[in-house]
């Protein structure tokens, strides 16, 4: 490669689907899943002559995401069609909004390692989705399932404004933090309730306009997202560099390869012959009806952990990687009103917790543990029954079938010896046993202890408190 | 028994199944029975349901015996235009491509008409899809007029008013998008009546111009008129474009015109309209100043563009709506299509006829980047005026008075060889589609030819029943409307 340094220019198009009990235009349930086109209806699946009539919580949702991305948001807005031939589509078009969507202008903070910034928000507008197409490659035939036709989305459009892989994860897990905490969309990416359009080009570090840009459509996961942003940043750096010229096109994204593909480029672009929604009337936004959503918005992500941090004394790291999953921040101050101890908690959450809770596909995140048996846990090592150690290994126990901790540690026999004087015994037989250890303590070599403090917790197997163990040592080698 | 269908108007039919003069299947069976006989040589339908309306007269009938409180015409036979989905009951729109669709849901107007004890009795012609004003582009059959078999009974609802123009059925339903009741209204001598915009659910009626179509009835007179959209029409949570209104438009049909203000657009008059009809529809109007009405003319240049506006948005519109119909779910599929491009191709090619191409493709070509603001927003620009000019009208004038058509019914065949002409026949009734107003046709009298025409009435939005009013009270000084073409005497059947 040449001397020129090339900067990333990336612009983002989340679509997520909205966490609605039925669907934008119908009273079909929006569930996940289901037997192919049991979710349906004769407005979902466009049959001659329906009307769609639209889901106002589709409306109250947009407009908490706008408020909270501090958009402005459009008091007289419109649905527009867009046209275009697909068998996933069996209107042969998606009601969505092109001249006037519901929120315009908005941002939305982000910060990682070694970058704070704010990413504007073009604009965010609601549309319906599309179904699948599920190829049947025995037979070699298409079958159309319209589950999902009708699956209110927002899509969420960014401006240009990310210049990294990191700046745009970052943005990603914010805005997901920000949609789970309103409530409005589980943002499961496996299921794809959560996708990004990444548009990405490269320029040379310092120039003003931009590149020709590039589409990667519907990557769903972080990480797929991050590894298409590295290779289509080295395919089109190596293209200049060669002599060539980025095309503007849509491509596909292979996670399984790791390339990508050209899908269309702009020329033979669809036209969609978008124009206004006829059987849609407007969508008319009072001052009052903001006010009442806003009135009745959840503690944000940012205010959360500006509250773990000067509340309960976390790190910003510890509060903003626990309110950063808004499941997460609730376990959190769900164990927390048991215990008391934030620090404690914040520790047990950072560590096999989250190992754990993330275990599953793709981008998932499960806690299969109540709260209050976490609870009972920490408050076992609080009041001396079990030591750390066995704490962690109870944990793991208790992890996937939540069973009950205190009954875990009762069938095991884990409770750690009370009785002073079993441990006393065992510190003078294990003096015993190791006199030549016992000549090297006493002779200044300190670091032994800790091998005197382990057979005495392998003697009681375990279950003594370490703590214990090592006074009464000291004591005894006196 | 002996029923003197050319007398019968769908009220009396009405009073008569409910002083139990005749039973509701009696009455079904003796329209079934003539409309069988009668419509080989009209083709005003394309199914006549037999089993179905003896189904359903047979439960009207339970109902009333049961005492149940039905509107005016429970029990009477009607007929419906193919574009309206009936749940279980073929529905085409006339056109090859919907050929053997059978809606799984009701239209909302069904659901009304069943609650008012209304009894189907089979599905009309139209111009496929609703696109033509004669009723001869529909697939299947062309309609004729029954005062003269070899003129067209006007469309798209030809077929609904031709029925009723032969006493084939009581009355029927129809839609109308650029004056498609109105204008076979007008063609057939039979009054129609477009209501505003909003006042009857849509839900079910197959679009063509969604913004602009509009379900309404074809009758004898207004007065029929009146009680048929107080059955069907007010607000349906199905359709977000219906209106909170509910009419009692009978309840008011006596006000007379006195002191009402008439507006007469003077480029109604102008330079097209065909001199007969100049003459009819005047006479019309002084039957009205006679009656105590008051009459002014106004300024309406703006109409010069209501043709090319309206043709810009209702194809638009098609072009979207119609896109649907692609051979992969229901209705139509080429059978020599492989894969799915070619399905798309040759059943949109197989499957729709020309004058239906023809509106897709002006449609999408309006619509087409590039094109979008010289003719789609500029044809909305229009629409926006025209709206206006019929506001500053109606702040001075109760009421808006013209003809339906610049001529009266024209011969099969003629129309369709210089589409143009056909197009610019609309010019008296597509800016009050555009307009979102309510507009009335009616008959007012004859041609040489011993052809019908037809007066507009229009009125400001929601004023449909002091519409139905005024007709009324032109229809209780007149008796165009109570004649009937000869073949309609043929017999008592
Ligand atoms: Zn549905």
């Amino acid at each position: 490669m040449s001397e020129i340094k090339y900067e990333t220019v990336i612009g983002l198009e989340v679509h997520t689907e909205l966490a609605t009990a039925s669907k934008i235009f119908c009273s079909c349930t929006t569930e996940f899943g289901g037997e192919p086109n049991t979710h349906c209806c004769p407005i979902c699946t466009g049959m001659p002559g329906v009307l769609p009539v639209l889901n106002q919580k589709v409306v109250e949702f947009g407009i908490a995401v706008g408020l909270a991305t501090d958009s402005e948001i459009t008091p007289y807005g419109k649905f527009d069609r867009k046209n275009y031939f697909y068998p996933d589509l069996p209107k042969a078009f998606q009601i969505s909004q092109l001249y006037l969507p519901i929120c315009r202008n908005g941002v939305v903070a982000i910060e990682g390692e070694g970058f704070q910034k704010n990413i504007r928000i073009h604009e965010i507008h609601m549309e319906e989705d599309a179904g699948k197409l599920i190829h049947d490659p025995i037979f070699d035939t298409t079958h159309a399932d319209y589950n999902r036709c009708g699956v209110p989305l927002l899509e969420i459009v960014s401006e240009p404004d990310f210049r990294s892989a990191e700046e745009v994860i970052a943005y990603l897990e914010t805005l997901k933090a920000i949609l789970q905490y309103l409530g409005v969309s589980d943002c499961k990416m496996q299921e794809g309730s959560l996708r990004a359009d990444v548009n990405l080009s490269v320029r040379p570090l310092g120039q003003a306009e931009f590149g020709t840009r590039t589409e990667m459509k519907n990557i769903n996961s972080f990480r797929s997202i991050a590894r298409a942003i590295a290779a289509e940043r080295k395919r089109q750096i190596e293209l200049i560099e060669d002599g060539g010229k980025v095309i503007q096109q849509t491509r596909r994204w292979d996670d399984a390869k790791g390339v990508s593909y050209a899908m269309r480029s702009k020329e033979d672009a669809q036209d969609y012959r978008y124009f206004p929604e006829p059987d849609l009337s407007p969508v008319v936004i009072s001052e009052e009806w903001q006010e009442e959503i806003r009135k009745g918005l959840p503690m944000l992500p940012k205010e959360r952990k500006a509250k773990y941090m000067e509340g309960y004394g976390l790190s910003p790291y510890d509060a903003g990687i626990i309110t950063g999953i808004k499941a997460l921040a609730d376990y959190f101050d769900e164990v927390n009103a048991i215990v008391g101890q934030p620090q404690e908690v914040a520790n047990w959450l950072l560590g096999d917790f989250m190992r754990l809770a993330k275990a599953g596909e793709g981008d998932t995140f499960e806690i299969l543990l109540s709260p209050a048996k976490l609870a009972d846990i920490i408050l076992m090592v609080k009041t001396n029954v079990i030591n750390r150690n066995t704490a962690k290994e109870v944990f793991a126990a208790v992890w996937q079938e939540d069973l009950d901790p205190k009954q875990y540690v009762e069938e095991h026999d884990l409770a750690m010896v009370g009785d002073g004087d079993l441990i006393k015994d065992t510190v003078a037989k294990v003096l015993a046993a190791n006199p030549k250890t016992v000549a090297e303590f006493k002779a200044g070599k300190e670091k032994v202890l800790g091998f005197l403090v382990g057979q005495c917790m392998k003697e009681l197997k375990g279950k003594a408190d370490p703590g214990t163990v090592n006074t009464l040592l000291r004591e005894a080698l006196k | 028994m002996n029923i003197a269908f050319t007398e019968l108007t769908p009220i009396k039919a009405g009073e008569m199944v409910r002083k139990r003069e005749l039973s509701v299947e009696e009455l079904t069976k003796a329209y079934l029975k003539r409309s069988i006989a009668l419509d080989g040589e009209i083709n005003a339908f394309l199914r006549i349901e037999e089993e179905y309306a003896l189904k359903s007269a047979a439960a009207v009938q339970k109902r009333i015996d049961a005492k149940e409180e039905l509107g005016p015409l429970a029990g009477v036979p009607f007929g419906l235009k193919d574009n309206i989905c009936t749940k279980g009951l073929e529905t085409t729109c006339a056109s090859r491509i919907l050929g053997g669709f059978v809606p799984p849901y009701e239209a909302t107007l069904m659901e009304k008409m069943s609650r008012g004890g209304a009894v189907l009795i089979g599905k009309t012609n139209m111009d496929e899809f609703a696109m033509g004003s004669t009723t001869e582009t529909s697939y299947y059959k062309t309609t004729k007029n029954p005062w003269n078999l070899e003129h067209v009974p006007g469309g798209s609802s030809g077929g609904s008013a031709a029925a009723v123009a032969a006493r084939e059925v009581p009355y029927a339903i129809g839609s109308d998008t650029g004056g498609s009741i109105r204008q076979p209204a007008a063609y057939c001598g039979v009054t129609g009546l477009k209501p505003t915009y909003g006042a009857v659910s849509r839900f079910g009626l197959i679009a063509y111009g969604s913004s602009l179509d509009q379900i309404g009835p074809i009758a004898p007179s207004a007065k029929d008129c009146a009680a048929i959209l107080d059955m069907i029409s007010g607000f349906d949570e199905k359709d977000a474009t219906s209106m909170k209104t509910q009419f009692n438009a009978v309840a008011q049909l006596e006000g007379g015109v006195k002191d009402m203000v008439i507006g007469i657009p003077k480029s109604y008059f102008g330079e097209g309209l065909n001199g007969e009809v100049r003459e009819i529809i005047t006479a019309a109007i002084k039957v009205l100043t006679d009656a105590g009405a008051k009459v002014e003319e106004f300024d309406f240049s703006i109409l010069d563009y209501a043709v090319p506006a309206y043709y810009i948005i209702a194809s638009a519109e098609a072009s979207s709506n119609l896109s649907r119909f692609d051979g992969v779910k229901y209705g139509f599929r080429a059978e020599d299509a492989e894969g799915l491009r070619d399905v798309y191709l040759k059943t949109r090619t197989q499957g729709f006829g020309s004058e239906v191409k023809k509106r897709i493709m002006l449609g999408a070509f309006a619509l087409s980047s590039g094109y979008y603001d010289a003719y789609y927003n500029k044809a909305l620009q229009v629409k926006a005026l025209i709206k206006k000019a019929f506001d500053d009208a109606f702040a001075k004038y109760d009421m808006i008075l013209g003809p339906v058509a610049p001529t009266t019914a024209p011969k099969i065949g003629e129309s369709l060889k210089d589409p143009l002409a056909m197009y610019l026949s609309d010019i008296y009734t597509v800016s009050v589609n555009l307009a979102g107003l309510p507009g009335i046709a009616l008959p007012c009298g004859f041609d040489q030819k011993g052809l019908p025409v037809g007066m507009q009435l229009i009125a400001k939005a929601f004023d449909d029943e002091k519409l139905l009013c005024a007709a009324h009270c032109y229809q209780q000084l007149t008796d165009f409307h109570r004649q009937f073409p000869a073949l309609a005497g043929k017999g008592g059947v």
